[in-house]
């Protein structure tokens, strides 16, 4: 190997050195929150479970969601509703649209969810009945708890067939 | 018809040498890398000459470093604490690049000092070099500005207070130093505002200004040429010259290496820690700056009265004209220091003077009482940075929509049993001795995460019958029934929580810790030792 191609060899390791000491902790720092995204898995409180138990249309809660934002907790309302499956089991359904994320409405007369954006619908059990939507409402894990209805709110990726949980 | 522009040179070699040609064609790229390396050193290559790229080097890890920390860093008294805690505890890497910025603005003081003592030694700033060693004195102030407004961003305890008494001094200038604190700290106190102002002058002005003035000082540097050394004549180089290229810039790559490896250990091996949330109404707390202005805040002891314009102003003036009219006071060509006698003793006596300081600063800290508490600050800043992440709470709770069923249980201080057992802590005195927020005095240890540290009935029964230690340290027993323990417990449990003294943190009008009538050294007034003479 010539000198000068020996020396700019010997530079050229050292300053990759130098990059990879520096660099290396600069990506992980960078790449934190990608990595480690917000989730939410406590239990959140949707209220007495006398409350739900003579229900046979959906109802609309505001629950307060504790959520960890970064280096902040946030508590925000997030609406969901209770229902009844198919089955005759409580459940709770999310009010994200499977579609594209609009909040959906329970329309009491017509007797079904409807979205506001792009006309999907829904039925009280939040099964898909028409519209864009490619699933029925997302169901939320739920738990009774000392007499109280509690639910671990998610968010699940949008217009794709299959329930799929966001982390 | 189409035509291609043909290369006059077409070179033949491998599609790397000729995308390197590619791009020479379009950007002079090869004659500005051998302008570069190619630099005529007079008396040639020498460890002496390492320091200036040295500098340049920090800079650049300042820079990287330095946007990393701003990429979670939020420049508001409320949540400053918060976010960088959040960096230090939480984000992987976040504990060392913050280190390494820390460490680094160190290094870049000490490196500057070497590079100041080179230059000056060799004399190298003689020889139509004036503006090169303006543009480099200048350079010196900002980044000594750039350390004293980074100080004040972690917003914690020390920051807090060093900044305090750093924005007094400059309120001892004659007539507009009232105005200049003003305008530093954006009002009459520090607070929000003066965050924000320290943030952009760190962030967005000073950095600006290094830039520009590096890139002058760069270009007057190739101007002028290297100096060589002392023997040299600094206009017209007669030593056989050595190009930059390989062996200066192998030294240069060497030291690269040693600062890197000395900055990467120190902050993987001892990361900096960070203190408590600023507390404006603490006033036990001893400010100590940055060790490197550590001179300055032992000079400030000696003076007082109507002398302190003398002290403050007068003197440091006098000192800092020198510095940058350093060229045109040593004017003959004459490069040997020893030959230079004045300039040399004048030099010398400021420098050993100011490590003088330094060392007399830290030994009076060593003495009790003073001692006592920078050791107890010391304990609290190690506690507090071990204690586990708490998030920034806010609590939008309090009004929630008509349509809400849910009770608003969530946010900690609606708990009716913490402001009950914070009156239990005031009402039968412990915030005498652990202070008013649990966070400890010269007299008692701080009690923030002590309910982490010991389980509920285990700290009962501490609490209703101390151990020998605590007993030994003036602890009485605590009298209480299980539910006046319970609500003590969950009091002490906030402690140290951003929520638990929102108002101190958001209320800037705060009481100031040093404003002063007339022209004393503003710290007397409220921090006892810095005025101890």
């Amino acid at each position: 190997m010539r000198r000068r191609s020996f020396v700019a060899t010997i530079l050229g390791a050292c300053a990759g050195a130098i990059a990879t000491v520096i660099g290396t902790p600069v990506v992980r720092y960078v790449l934190y929150p990608v990595q480690a995204a917000t989730r939410t898995d406590k239990w959140t409180e949707v209220g007495d479970i006398s409350e739900f138990e003579k229900i046979d249309s959906p109802v609309a809660k505001t629950i307060l969601l504790t959520q960890r934002d970064g280096w902040r907790e946030i508590v925000s309302h997030q609406p969901v509703f209770v229902s009844r499956a198919s089955d005759g089991k409580l459940q709770v359904l999310s009010p994200v649209c499977p579609h594209l994320g609009c909040s959906v409405a329970w329309r009491e007369k017509q007797n079904k969810f409807v979205c506001p954006c792009h006309g999907g619908q829904f039925g009280s059990d939040g099964s898909r009945l028409s519209g864009p939507p490619p699933r029925g409402l997302d169901r939320l894990d739920n738990q009774v708890k000392d007499g109280k209805l509690q639910v671990q709110f998610q968010y699940f990726r949008s217009n794709v067939p299959d329930r799929e949980l966001l982390s | 018809m189409r035509r291609q522009i043909k290369d006059s040179a077409q070179p033949r070699g491998g599609l790397a040498s000729r995308a390197l040609n590619w791009l020479d064609v379009r950007t002079g790229v090869k004659g500005l890398t051998k302008m570069v390396l190619d630099e005529p050193i007079p008396g040639g290559a020498r460890w002496a000459y390492v320091f200036g790229s040295g500098l340049l080097l920090i800079f650049l890890l300042q820079v990287v470093t330095g946007i990393s920390l701003a990429l979670y860093y939020t420049p508001t008294a409320e949540t400053a604490h918060t976010s960088v805690a959040y960096i230090t505890k939480q984000v992987a890497g976040g504990a060392f690049l913050r280190s390494l910025h820390s460490y680094g603005s160190s290094a870049m003081i000490i490196v500057l000092g070497l590079h100041f003592l080179q230059t000056f030694i060799y004399g190298s700033f003689k020889g139509r070099r004036e503006l090169l060693w303006l543009s480099g004195a200048l350079l010196s102030f900002l980044v000594l500005g750039m350390g004293f407004t980074g100080y004040l961003l972690p917003w914690d305890q020390k920051a807090y207070f060093a900044t305090a008494v750093g924005t007094n001094v400059a309120g001892q200038v004659p007539i507009i130093g009232n105005l200049i604190t003003r305008m530093l700290r954006g009002g009459d106190t520090i607070g929000t505002l003066t965050l924000s102002r320290f943030y952009v002058a760190h962030v967005f002005l000073i950095p600006s200004a290094i830039l520009a003035f590096v890139g002058a000082h760069i270009l007057l540097f190739r101007k002028a040429g290297p100096a060589g050394p002392m023997r040299e004549h600094p206009v017209t180089p007669r030593l056989r010259a050595e190009p930059f290229y390989p062996r200066q810039v192998l030294f240069d790559m060497g030291f690269a290496l040693l600062v890197v490896a000395v900055l990467a250990g120190l902050s993987y091996l001892r990361p900096v820690t960070l203190g408590p949330i600023a507390n404006p109404a603490d006033s036990q707390f001893l400010p100590r700056p940055e060790w490197y202005y550590l001179p300055m805040f032992e000079w400030l002891k000696f003076w007082e009265g109507p002398s302190v314009v003398i002290g403050v102003v007068v003197i440091p003036g006098i000192i800092a004209m020198v510095f940058f009219l350093m060229p045109f006071l040593d004017r003959r060509l004459e490069r040997k220091v020893w030959r230079r006698p004045i300039p040399a003793l004048a030099v010398a006596i400021v420098v050993t003077g100011m490590i003088s300081l330094g060392i007399k600063s830290k030994i009076d800290d060593r003495q009790a009482p003073v001692a006592q508490q920078l050791a107890h600050q010391e304990e609290q800043e190690k506690a507090y940075s071990a204690a586990p992440f708490e998030p920034y709470t806010n609590s939008p709770a309090i009004n929630p929509p008509a349509t809400s069923t849910s009770a608003p249980a969530l946010v900690v201080s609606l708990d009716p049993m913490i402001p009950k057992g914070k009156n239990i802590f005031t009402d039968r005195g412990c915030s005498a001795c652990h202070g008013d927020d649990g966070t400890g005095t010269a007299l008692a240890p701080t009690l923030v995460g002590i309910t982490r540290k010991f389980p509920k009935d285990r700290l009962a029964a501490l609490l209703h019958n101390p151990n020998a230690r605590m007993k030994e340290g003036g602890m009485p027993n605590v009298d209480a029934s299980p539910d006046e323990m319970e609500a003590l417990i969950a009091y002490l449990a906030t402690l140290g929580k951003p929520s638990a003294n929102p108002p101190v943190v958001a209320n800037t009008s705060a009481p100031e810790p040093s404003r002063s009538k007339g022209n004393s050294v503003a710290l007397v007034a409220s921090v006892p030792i810095h005025g101890a003479k």
